[in-house]
């Protein structure tokens, strides 16, 4: 099996893993700064492995806030994940405690988008097991350089990080708003409500806890019209 | 701070773990697959505005957006994933230079 489709989801997969895998430079960086040793950084990367997450319990802590915020705005953001696990269930169908169990662990952003974004069930599983292990793999390894070098890393190397992860995240809504993905309009009128949403939430909510309100009002505000759809 | 890191680390597991488990009857609801299928356009522009346009409670303005206006062109001229994000960080380390 070596057809174009498959090529493509191969590359895409371990090229948006490398990509944000690099980001772990970040976290270890962030997690450092926020007082965390170098075992925890990368215990929070290799065990938690939801970056979100984890930039949130490092920021609240950072912040000086208390464990009990910091642990609460992590699983608030972790709560995404329930809903990927709910959407990848059928195409994964992990048999068994071990395999499901192995499984849950790489379900994350970039995993559950690439998975969900292949064309057929064979490649969204190929997807979701390339970019989950090559993102834990790098994600790991980095956020251990990025602790060890906290502060050696310059400017213009973080600006640029910076720069790649919103452009990562576009790419990936990029192909849901196109006109020939289903319900094009829908999905457009879903994905500016979320970012305006979060936007107007920014200044008034703890770091993070934004994108979890955002996705819950646009929710909300469709839910009429899917239950007639 | 072990403890908020393994209790948050379990947490979070525990909630991928969930997702993986709920009985395949509540994945075919057509509400759930309804409002599944339109997480992640308003999950990911959400990150996408939060990751460009903020820091901590502000709204900022800088390198970050002109990456990703970058990336948006590039998008729409069909470029690779990787072309895209590798642009938007040559786009923002260069504000950066420039003395964004």
């Amino acid at each position: 099996m070596s057809s174009p489709a498959r090529s493509a989801t191969l590359r895409d997969s371990l090229g948006l893993g490398l990509a944000v895998g690099l980001y772990g430079v970040a976290f270890g960086a962030a997690a450092v700064g926020a007082g965390l040793s170098t075992w925890q950084a990368v215990a929070l990367s290799a065990l938690m492995f939801t970056g979100a997450s984890q930039f949130a319990l490092v920021g609240v802590l950072g912040a000086g806030g208390g464990a009990f915020a910091a642990v609460g705005s992590a699983l608030l953001l972790g709560s995404r994940n329930t809903l990927y696990g709910v959407r990848l269930a059928p195409m994964l169908a992990p048999r068994g405690w071990l395999r499901r169990a192995g499984t849950a662990q790489l379900v994350i952003d970039e995993s559950t988008a690439m998975a969900v974004a292949a064309p057929d069930r064979e490649l969204g599983r190929l997807a979701f097991w390339v970019t989950g292990g090559s993102v834990y793999v790098c994600w790991t390894a980095m956020t251990l350089v990025g602790a060890l070098g906290a502060g050696g890393l310059g400017e213009t190397a973080e600006a640029a990080l910076d720069a790649v992860v919103p452009a990562a995240f576009l790419a990936l809504l990029w192909p849901r708003l196109q006109r020939s993905a289903t319900e094009a309009g829908v999905q457009r009128r879903v994905a500016l409500g979320g970012a305006v949403v979060a936007l107007a939430l920014t200044p008034f909510v703890p770091a993070g806890l934004q994108v979890v309100l955002a996705v819950v009002a646009v929710l909300l505000a469709g839910r009429p019209r899917a239950v007639a759809a | 701070m072990w403890t908020a890191v393994l209790v948050g680390a379990v947490g979070c597991y525990l909630l991928k773990l969930a997702g993986l488990s709920v009985p395949a009857a509540w994945v075919q609801h057509p509400l759930v697959t309804r409002v599944v299928e339109f997480v992640p356009a308003a999950l990911l522009a959400a990150l996408v505005a939060v990751q460009a346009a903020t820091s901590g409670r502000d709204l900022v303005l800088d390198g970050r957006l002109v990456g990703l206006a970058v990336a948006a062109l590039a998008l729409a001229l069909r470029a690779p994933f990787i072309v895209v994000i590798l642009l938007a960080g040559a786009a923002g380390a260069l504000v950066h230079v420039l003395g964004g």
